[in-house]
């Protein structure tokens, strides 16, 4: 019988550091970091040295000093007093602003194209490729340009609608007027409001919230969850008995009458824009480089989200919608049952991309001089205070922050929807 | 009994099919009025191209292409009779200044040189198609017909006769020989002609030499530090190992660039001194810009964002959160961003004194970005691989290397061709941002075209135009990318 002895113990050479994969791996680390670290540090070391010859120590002050600009289109209220950082965080709001509406118009228009991309008629098709074609090969801030100068040059100046017989007139029974200096459109008013809460005090980032938006907001919800037991309620009858109720009504009114009932014992009702002098006043007043960029971004980014609907819509295979129709399903419950639950998991991943996208694109805004947070704080807040680093930097943390707050709720919902495999 | 019988005996002929439901009437029919609501989508969809065009086609057609100012295009339009049209006068003017800037004008042969032999250098890259004497001669061609425009004395004329013979030799080869009897030939010994990719590589560091000057032995120089990176590797990896053989090769690499090409190429000049007019980089503007830009960021970028996407799989954890930090950190900021930082940082990063052009800053700066998506795209490639594949590649004994080289990155590159040509258009895309930090890109041209007196109120030509520019590029770089999908599909459908 023999025993088998441990096999020898091998001593730590230095050359194993190279030599044996359990250590190599440690030693190319160290040396990435090594390099790594060293050039962080050299960046610093010369931007230090650079800022000092400047005589611009790396400081924040400036956020606290008067602005000394105007905003043109604001979402709070701010005057030039007031700080750069209330400055900062007015042109922010423009970006989520723009950013918000444009992903919101970019889906409606793109769902849309998408689809009638795929439709039977020959002519419709053509017509949705040739849009698809024109706006994804043609750069953005082109058409940003394109229709900041579609609005200038072709809509009426207020004078015009002037006079007793006015070349230009409002549309929509005289509620809204679309001028080359942006367009006046109707705006709600509460005569029983319930007033606004004062948010932050004092500091630069203080805003108003209106009670009466949250009251009506809190409304909506509590109509969409009540409508979503009746639901529910209905599926476990047509588990149980193999009939469903009809319920659309109790599911509309839940929705509906609580919120109407809400608007009138507010008062709603609206200002309507109204010539004087040389400007019409009252009502909402949206800049034409708000409605120009906005248009522009979602027109541009509908083009890419068509392709992405007509990409998933196509990606359910047709065996997917004659399955449905052999097991009896209408073609509306296939669509909403079996086709579109598929389609989603194709499509909103690169659906909130686009939204990234946009979000980011609106930074071009600064070409048609909407102030949003480039313009702002990268804008005039750079080039009155010279503070090239502080500016940059936090301008690209701010949207980076923007981005990971996106790509985070895109991360939860593919997460969500993840087919279950084995 | 009779002989009556009401039973066929032989089958009648088919009939044709009733004429609504064939030929043009039959498509009409099925495409475009099928129903009631298809029907009417037709004709809205008619009247829609109809108001289009029936706007665009006169202010289109418009006889003012030899107007000399916006006043002079009006009197024009007014004598043709029409109440308003396009004012073509100013594209006639200024269309080589939104193609070229302020290139010089005698020597814009180079940057057109410079892009017809990047259109020679890519063939073999882009089309497998085309053989090797094709390539040749095309090469040839263009130099000879470059020759007859440019040069003159007796240098060109010496040039001309290598290049016609060369021509003839290879033309020879063509029209002479078959292709089977040349594969013969090739198997018995012959020579084969080089592989034109060897021109593509040259043409990498032939490109800006042409678009910037100045003297010849710096692009040589800069390219002889591939020679002497690869030759430090070869020496020292039998005594060093590949690993530290590797890295010192990029060491060495890395001196040779930072500090010996400068004195090195100047010293060469000294002693035999060919070059261009050196341009610079502020002469550059319109699509030149644009295609400068655009063209060194994506070669760069490419294998950069490779890497970036390996560090990103890899399993060493520094090098991957690193890598991941990166990446996250330019696709979560706008490129506009960036152009900031390539404006007012860049220099104060560098060490003090350091003053390098702004369009190189904007193509650093432009070239990290493109790498970051270009990560992605190719780690969507990597991750799509069946993971039986690297498994493999490990059962083979291959390491790292040559695993990603002769098995990973064939795949991984194939599937993600759609992706990186889609981040290509929109690399080219945004590179009319550029217009925003001051530099003149078509669109900051057409700016300073309309401060232009005689051109003051000029908006929907000068866009049009660049839009066209666009359009042409990004469209045929699209189908291109189609063409390659097809061709790259190896599964049978």
């Amino acid at each position: 019988m023999t025993t088998l002895t441990d096999p020898p113990k091998e001593s730590f050479r230095l050359s194993m550091l190279l030599n044996d994969s359990r250590y190599r791996s440690i030693t190319i680390q160290i040396v990435a970091l090594i390099g790594f670290l060293t050039l962080i540090g050299w960046l610093l070391n010369n931007t230090a040295q650079n800022l000092a010859d400047l005589g611009k120590e790396p400081s924040f002050r400036f956020l606290t000093q008067p602005a000394g600009y105007d905003i043109n289109q604001m979402l709070i209220e701010y005057t030039n007093q007031d700080s750069n950082l209330r400055a900062a965080f007015v042109g922010l709001l423009n970006t989520l602003i723009v950013a918000i509406m444009g992903c919101i118009a970019a889906t409606v228009v793109g769902v849309i194209v998408g689809v009638l991309r795929l439709s039977n008629n020959w002519i419709l098709a053509r017509l949705m490729t040739v849009y698809v074609e024109i706006f994804r090969n043609v750069p953005v801030l082109l058409w940003i340009v394109f229709t900041m100068a579609i609005l200038i040059e072709t809509l009426p100046a207020p004078r015009d609608f002037r006079g007793d017989t006015p070349e230009a007139s409002m549309l929509l029974g005289d509620t809204v007027a679309l001028t080359n200096r942006g367009f006046y459109i109707p705006e709600p008013l509460f005569s029983r409001s319930l007033g606004d809460v004062s948010l932050f005090g004092q500091s630069p980032l203080r805003f108003d919230v209106s009670l009466d938006l949250i009251a009506i907001m809190a409304t909506l919800l509590a109509g969409v969850l009540l409508a979503g037991l009746f639901a529910k309620r209905a599926d476990r009858i047509q588990a149980a008995t193999g009939v469903r109720p009809r319920t659309w009504h109790w599911r509309f009114g839940v929705i509906v009458l609580p919120t109407a009932a809400l608007l009138a014992g507010l008062g709603l009702h609206f200002g309507y824009p109204e010539l004087r002098g040389f400007n019409f006043q009252g009502g909402t007043y949206m800049r034409n480089s708000l409605i120009a960029l906005w248009l522009a971004l979602s027109l541009y980014t509908a083009a890419f989200v068509a392709e992405i609907v007509r990409a998933g819509i196509l990606a359910i295979s047709k065996g997917q919608t004659e399955a449905a129709a052999a097991l009896g399903l209408r073609p509306r419950r296939i669509m909403s049952l079996v086709v579109l639950p598929q389609a989603l998991r194709v499509i909103v991943p690169p659906l909130i991309s686009q939204y990234l996208n946009l979000t980011k694109n609106s930074s071009l805004a600064i070409a048609v001089g909407y102030m949003d947070i480039t313009g702002t704080l990268m804008g005039i807040t750079l080039n009155q205070t010279g503070r090239e680093l502080e500016t940059v930097l936090m301008t690209m943390l701010i949207y980076l922050v923007i981005s990971l707050v996106i790509s985070g709720a895109m991360n939860v919902y593919n997460n969500s929807v993840k087919l279950q495999e084995r | 009994m009779t002989d009556l019988s009401y039973v066929r005996t032989e089958m009648l002929s088919e009939r044709d099919p009733p004429l609504s439901t064939t030929g043009v009437i039959g498509w009409i029919r099925e495409n475009l009025f099928n129903g009631l609501s298809n029907s009417v989508l037709t004709l809205a969809s008619l009247a829609f191209i109809y108001w289009v065009l029936s706007h665009f086609i006169p202010w289109f057609w418009s006889p003012t292409w030899n107007g000399t100012s916006l006043g002079q295009c009006r009197e024009m339009i007014g004598a043709a009779g029409k109440e308003s049209g396009a004012c073509w006068g100013v594209i006639n003017e200024r269309w080589p200044q939104m193609l070229f800037g302020f290139y010089p004008v005698e020597e814009r042969w180079r940057p057109i040189l410079a892009f017809v032999l990047m259109f020679v250098a890519l063939i073999p890259v882009l089309f497998n198609m085309i053989s090797r004497r094709w390539n040749w001669f095309l090469l040839a061609l263009v130099l000879f017909v470059t020759t007859l425009f440019v040069a003159s004395g007796w240098l060109a004329v010496v040039a001309q006769v290598l290049l016609v013979v060369a021509m003839i030799w290879i033309g020879r080869l063509i029209l002479v020989t078959k292709v089977s009897d040349r594969a013969d030939e090739i198997k018995a010994g012959a020579r084969r002609l080089p592989n034109p990719l060897m021109f593509s590589a040259a043409f990498v560091f032939i490109m800006p030499w042409l678009l910037w000057g100045g003297t010849v032995w710096a692009p040589i120089a800069t390219a002889f530090g591939f020679v002497v990176g690869w030759g430090a590797f070869r020496v020292l990896a039998p005594v060093a190992g590949s690993l530290v053989a590797m890295i010192l090769g990029v060491v060495a690499a890395v001196v040779w660039w930072l500090f010996l090409v400068g004195p090195v190429a100047a010293g060469l000049h000294g002693l035999l001194p060919v070059g261009l007019e050196p341009v610079q980089s502020r002469n550059f503007g319109g699509l030149l810009l644009s295609v400068t830009i655009g063209v060194v960021a994506i070669s760069v970028s490419l294998p950069l964002g490779i890497v970036l996407a390996l560090g990103r799989q890899s399993d060493l954890m520094l090098v991957k959160w690193m890598s991941v930090g990166f990446i996250e950190f330019i696709r979560g900021v706008p490129l506009i961003t960036l152009l900031f930082v390539a404006s007012f940082l860049l220099n104060v990063f560098m060490p003090p004194g350091t003053n390098f052009d702004i369009i190189l800053r904007v193509i650093i700066m432009a070239t990290l970005f493109s790498a970051a998506y270009i990560a992605e795209v190719v780690r969507g490639g990597l991750a799509a691989l069946p993971k039986g594949q690297y498994e493999a590649a490990d059962a083979l004994g291959l390491d790292y290397w040559k695993a990603q080289r002769l098995i990973i990155m064939p795949q991984a590159l194939k599937i993600s061709i759609p992706g990186i040509v889609s981040v290509f258009i929109g690399l080219f895309k945004d590179t009319t941002l550029v217009s925003i930090i001051g530099l003149l890109d078509p669109i900051g041209l057409s700016n300073s075209i309309r401060a232009d007196v005689a051109w003051n109120g000029i908006v929907w030509e000068l866009y049009g135009f660049i839009a066209f520019l666009f359009f042409i590029i990004t469209f045929l770089m699209s189908r291109y990318s189609m063409y390659l999908e097809r061709r790259l599909r190896t599964d049978h459908r």
